[in-house]
């Protein structure tokens, strides 16, 4: 199909429009000139900062043990919602309200899962000291908005598995938890990993959430650019952000190149 | 007697296997019930209480919340809360409707590429999709400082002031929706865009119709699918959205998420804050609908 020159141009033009803030961080990333933004000459030196501020670094671990603790129960979770909903004989209501509960946590807005998540941590926090604001408290409310993902990817998976394979394995007589771990689980295994990527890429991209549960020693990266954006901007700052940046391309990436060998 | 059915090449009675599946969704729904369904519900109570003097909730039946969001504070009345829920309505249209039209033009350079370069475009398109919203926006900032050549070409050409950045503002607002939210309306219509039928479009055009009519006949009801889901993706998220407002609209331009943000986090007023939320779902809600009804005459037709 040939395009119009106008369809092309404007739709280069959108393109442009989306990666213009982005280039613009990477660039002033490399800038010397530490406050303004008069271009000094080219420096690598806000990197090698980076490896010395000991708040950036501690967030950026913080931002990852949070992407991988809430993507790992998010993952166990969603695998068993999944396999109980898809594999089981529910009547038909009771079907409709296990996926409708599913799907909630993928429709609501985030704002408003983070106030419910408030709410629901003001009251369990007279409890559980689990549910101060911190690294835990975190890591529960990531999980929460992850969960319905990564069962409905797994639920896809598990729908295009042919009934035989399970038919067959049950006619030699395995049992249900060998049929799990030697059939099931492997013929799954590209699903739950492709739910898991997804659920971490979620969790990284939150603001949010994270933003409504954190304590003052969970700090995120993004949380952490947020506060330098309404305080002032540090060239260390646009240091970190194309770093993160670069993170994001590399898994999407990835789990492009993933979904593709798997399919 | 007990039911029993061969399921998946088990025998087994449907009560055992419903039991078992029961056991399989039980963390998973615990933790929904827990954390999403329950507090979501208690947001209904907790609208019609009151806060007490340290932030904390005092359980009473009061309408206050609700005459205090329509306007009746404690200074009198002031149009702010009605202007800012109109607002945000307007801003979530006028976003939906700027990136539906800048999603055509890039859904179809999309499909226009040789198949093995189409997947490379099109992640181009998913990169900004899951780049984090607090870099993309302050990314604006960045853009929009006097320093930069946008605010000098407007400077220069005399329609701001020269030194001033151009944000906090409504364009600088929307600029930043703009970008947040395009990635969410293309790859749903390129999902349409792929698979239609070109030939349709040819038949308009022997028909003599110009772009117009090839739009309105050929494209859109063929990519409707696609937009439906794009519009709903954009929409309902744009009405939520509070850290774009907040970096880059200042006290001017606030949206309910900005409402919202303010209640929970800073005044700590939960009760107020609940009822801004049922506010913010009721609009979501309603977009659902709408976009349920329209839905359905799509099928008929």
């Amino acid at each position: 199909m040939r395009l119009h020159w106008l369809t092309s141009a404007v739709a280069l033009g959108a393109l442009a429009f989306l990666y213009l803030p982005m280039l613009a961080v990477a660039l002033f990333s490399f800038n010397r000139t530490r406050h303004g933004l008069g271009w000094g000459g080219f420096t690598w030196d806000w990197y090698v900062r980076l490896s010395q501020n000991p708040a950036l670094l501690e967030a950026a671990q913080n931002t990852l043990v949070l992407a991988l603790l809430s993507t790992l129960v998010a993952t166990v979770l969603g695998t068993l919602l999944a396999l109980g909903l898809e594999r089981h004989p529910f009547g038909p209501r009771g079907r409709a309200l296990l996926e409708t509960t599913l799907y909630l946590p993928v429709v609501t807005p985030d704002l408003i899962l983070a106030a419910a998540l408030m709410v629901a941590f003001g009251f369990l926090r007279q409890a559980f000291s689990l549910f101060e604001p911190g690294l835990p408290a975190m890591v529960v409310g990531h999980a929460t908005f992850q969960v319905g993902f990564v069962a409905l990817v797994v639920m896809s998976r598990l729908k295009s598995l042919p009934r035989e394979l399970d038919e067959a394995a049950r006619d030699l007589y395995a049992t249900y938890s060998l049929y799990l771990r030697r059939v099931l689980l492997p013929l799954l295994a590209p699903g739950i990993v492709a739910g898991a990527m997804l659920a971490f890429t979620l969790s990284l991209d939150d603001f949010v959430i994270s933003f409504f549960t954190a304590g003052p020693t969970s700090q995120t990266l993004p949380l952490v650019i947020y506060a330098s954006a309404r305080r002032g901007i540090t060239p260390e700052i646009h240091a970190v952000s194309t770093l993160l940046f670069l993170f994001t391309v590399v898994l999407v990436l990835s789990a492009e190149r993933f979904t593709r060998r798997s399919a | 007697m007990a039911r029993v059915l061969v399921w998946y090449g088990e025998l087994a009675t449907a009560r055992s296997l419903v039991w078992r599946g029961v056991l399989l969704v039980l963390p998973g729904l615990l933790w929904l019930m827990a954390f999403l369904v329950l507090p979501g519900l208690v947001l209904i109570p907790l609208s019609f209480a009151e806060r007490g003097p340290y932030g904390e909730v005092i359980w009473t039946f009061t309408w206050e919340n609700y005459r205090r969001l329509l306007g009746f504070g404690v200074l009198g009345f002031s149009l702010d809360n009605l202007l800012a829920l109109v607002r945000t309505v307007w801003v979530a249209l006028v976003t939906t409707l700027l990136a539906a039209v800048l999603a055509y033009p890039i859904a179809f350079f999309i499909r226009a590429q040789h198949p093995r370069r189409r997947y490379l475009v099109l992640s181009l398109v998913l990169i900004p999709f899951w780049t984090n919203i607090v870099i993309r926006t302050y990314a604006w900032q960045l853009l929009l400082a006097p320093e930069m050549p946008f605010a000098r070409i407007l400077a220069a050409l005399g329609l701001v002031e020269p030194g001033m950045a151009l944000f906090p503002s409504s364009l600088a607002v929307y600029l930043g929706m703009l970008s947040a939210f395009l990635p969410f309306m293309v790859l749903p219509l390129y999902s349409s865009v792929e698979r239609m039928d070109e030939s349709l479009l040819e038949a308009v055009r022997d028909l003599y119709g110009g772009p117009v009519r090839v739009f309105l006949h050929g494209i859109l009801p063929q990519t409707l699918p696609g937009l439906t889901v794009g519009v709903i993706l954009t929409f309902i998220p744009a009405m939520g959205m509070f850290v774009v407002p907040d970096l880059l609209g200042g006290a001017k331009h606030l949206l309910v998420g900005n409402l919202i943000q303010q209640t929970f986090y800073t005044m700590r007023d939960w009760p107020y804050g609940a009822a801004l939320s049922l506010v913010l779902i009721l609009l979501t809600l309603v977009a659902l609908r709408l976009y349920r009804r329209y839905g359905k005459e799509v099928e008929l037709a």
